[in-house]
């Protein structure tokens, strides 16, 4: 009898490949005190407003220590319907549409476990955020990637997605503006895209976390276009806006048998989110508005800066619409996305993520996080400069 | 708006070469801006932010803040009287204020026997000055921006993240 552990591991599980983002975490790891700048997180530099962390303290001084309902609290759920409502311009009802979860990687989880049937496929457009096939696979449904391309700017196009589309494909899975490429979708694309749901009898799960860092234009976000509210579950979370990362807070909102169903996985695998957390976000809704618009100010002014100094630099390099990710296309170089990264980070101490850890589609390219300041900016601009002058001599 | 005023406003710690590259300019534009501002008087000059609780920083480390009540001059109401003590090379800031009193005044010396005496022989004898109180700053946790106590800044991140 074998006495390896693995084989008490899950078929399933074993044959999920490890996130690519680990192996060069662990590389990045062991430069550790060589004065390391990491264009590699995927989160805010900036500590979440001082407002809403005290509301947090004072929900534990308050003795706000218990359960709350599985959906989440009410007056949290008011407050995204009023926001929702707002600023994307579609109702849902506090009461039976919105459920509060722990980070949108919840939703996320728990939309494909309540919708997928083992088998069933779901369309989701690469390079992406690298969870995303993980998530699909351990629902037991099968994924199909959609490329994006740097000609489109990384915009999801109908034609795309016609042409990869498959029958029994039963869902799609949307974001945007998208991690890592900065890509986005106008309204004119989104409607296509719709119609094509429409058509294709699609349920979509879009993930709109990074719509607040929305730099050029305004973000559309597909649940409000005509007829699509009934077949969106529209998911949406504190971290980026507010800098809440590490309070793992979201939600999804959706039609309501839909939200109940995610429910059922919700309050038998995590009961709720947690109470403080969700304090925190009341707070952040109610009054965290001025710093969410500095930030984003902050971000804009910072991609603006990245994306120049990467063009000057010679790496073809879009101006991502929004999120805090450039995606410059490095093959000018003559090096591959993974050697360039490895060389960048031994080199000149720059840590930036090869682009294949977020699918195939992200080959010849990487992601470099602008939420750092500018002195940090500058100084790697400077250093990716000098690595490419490098590999030209 | 004039972009290098926008990111004064904003950030404020910029040195002129980030200014430079974060507005997308020549150092030698920033400059510019940044003497059209100084004509304009919108832009006066930059100044160190000391944490003067150091030993090492504790030359002029006593700092009060009066406020004075004044009465009004016929014509020049309470301006000249705040521009007569705006002169003062130990005063840091002067600001007429609502409530109270008229003028909050921030003073600076090398001891506390000085600005005493600064506010008990050049302040108060001042014509149209009524009455001062003086509050010695005992201990500064926030100045200008800058946290003095803990490390809220440091960057707790992991270094490469999805």
């Amino acid at each position: 009898m074998s006495t390896d552990p693995q084989r008490w591991v899950a078929g399933h599980v074993a044959a999920l490949p490890k996130s690519g983002i680990r192996d060069f975490f662990e590389l990045v790891s062991k430069l550790k005190g060589q004065d390391v700048i990491s264009l590699g997180v995927g989160e805010p530099d900036f500590v979440t407003p001082w407002h809403i962390r005290k509301a947090a303290i004072t929900a534990i001084e308050d003795g706000k220590t218990c359960y709350t309902s599985n959906l989440g609290l009410l007056e949290l759920r008011r407050a995204i319907a009023d926001y929702v409502g707002t600023h994307f311009g579609v109702g849902y009802r506090p009461d039976d549409q919105i459920i509060v979860t722990v980070g949108v990687s919840e939703a996320l989880d728990l939309a494909f476990r309540a919708f997928c049937n083992p088998g069933d496929k779901v369309m989701y457009h690469q390079p992406c955020y690298v969870s995303y096939h993980p998530s699909i696979a351990l629902a037991h449904a099968q994924g199909i990637a959609v490329p994006t391309y740097a000609k489109d700017n990384f915009a999801l196009t109908a034609d795309t997605l016609r042409a990869a589309w498959q029958p029994g494909a039963k869902l799609l899975m949307l974001n945007l503006p998208c991690n890592p490429t900065g890509g986005t979708c106008d309204r004119a694309q989104l409607e296509q895209i719709a119609a094509f749901c429409r058509e294709k009898d699609l349920l979509v799960l879009s993930d709109e976390i990074y719509s607040e860092l929305t730099f050029d234009g305004t973000h559309t976000s597909i649940a409000s276009l005509p007829g699509m509210a009934e077949r969106t579950i529209f998911l949406h979370g504190f971290s980026k806006a507010f800098a809440m990362t590490g309070w793992r807070i979201g939600y999804a909102c959706g039609p309501a048998p839909l939200i109940d169903a995610m429910m059922k996985v919700h309050q038998y695998s995590m009961m709720c989110a947690s109470i403080i957390a969700q304090e925190a976000a009341i707070e952040a809704l109610r009054n965290g508005w001025d710093a969410v618009v500095q930030m984003r100010e902050e971000y804009h002014r910072r991609r603006d800066l990245v994306v120049r100094r990467f063009n000057a630099a010679g790496l073809r390099c879009h101006a991502p619409r929004g999120s805090f990710y450039a995606f410059p296309d490095i093959t000018a170089t003559g090096q591959g996305e993974g050697d360039f990264a490895v060389g960048l980070l031994k080199q000149e101490k720059v840590a930036v993520v090869p682009g294949t850890a977020f699918g195939p589609g992200g080959r010849g390219h990487v992601r470099a996080c602008f939420a750092t300041g500018y002195e940090q900016l500058i100084t790697a601009c400077d250093r990716i400069d000098r690595y490419i002058q490098s590999l030209r001599s | 708006m004039n972009p290098v005023l926008k990111l004064l406003i904003d950030g404020g710690s910029l040195t002129v070469a980030q200014l430079a590259q974060v507005a997308g300019l020549s150092v030698a534009e920033v400059e510019q801006h940044l003497e059209q501002l100084k004509k304009d008087k919108i832009f006066l000059g930059w100044r160190p932010v000391l944490d003067l609780s150091h030993e090492a920083a504790a030359a002029a480390a006593v700092q009060a803040v009066i406020e004075v009540k004044l009465t009004p001059e016929r014509g020049g109401g309470f301006n000249r009287l705040a521009e007569r003590i705006s002169r003062f090379d130990e005063v840091e800031s002067c600001h007429l204020m609502s409530g109270g009193y008229d003028l909050l005044v921030f003073v600076k010396g090398p001891s506390l026997q000085k600005v005493a005496a600064f506010v008990s022989e050049r302040l108060s004898t001042i014509e149209g000055v009524l009455s001062t109180s003086t509050h010695f700053l005992l201990r500064t946790y926030k100045e200008q921006g800058f946290m003095l106590a803990g490390d809220p800044g440091r960057d707790a991140r992991l270094n490469v993240v999805a």
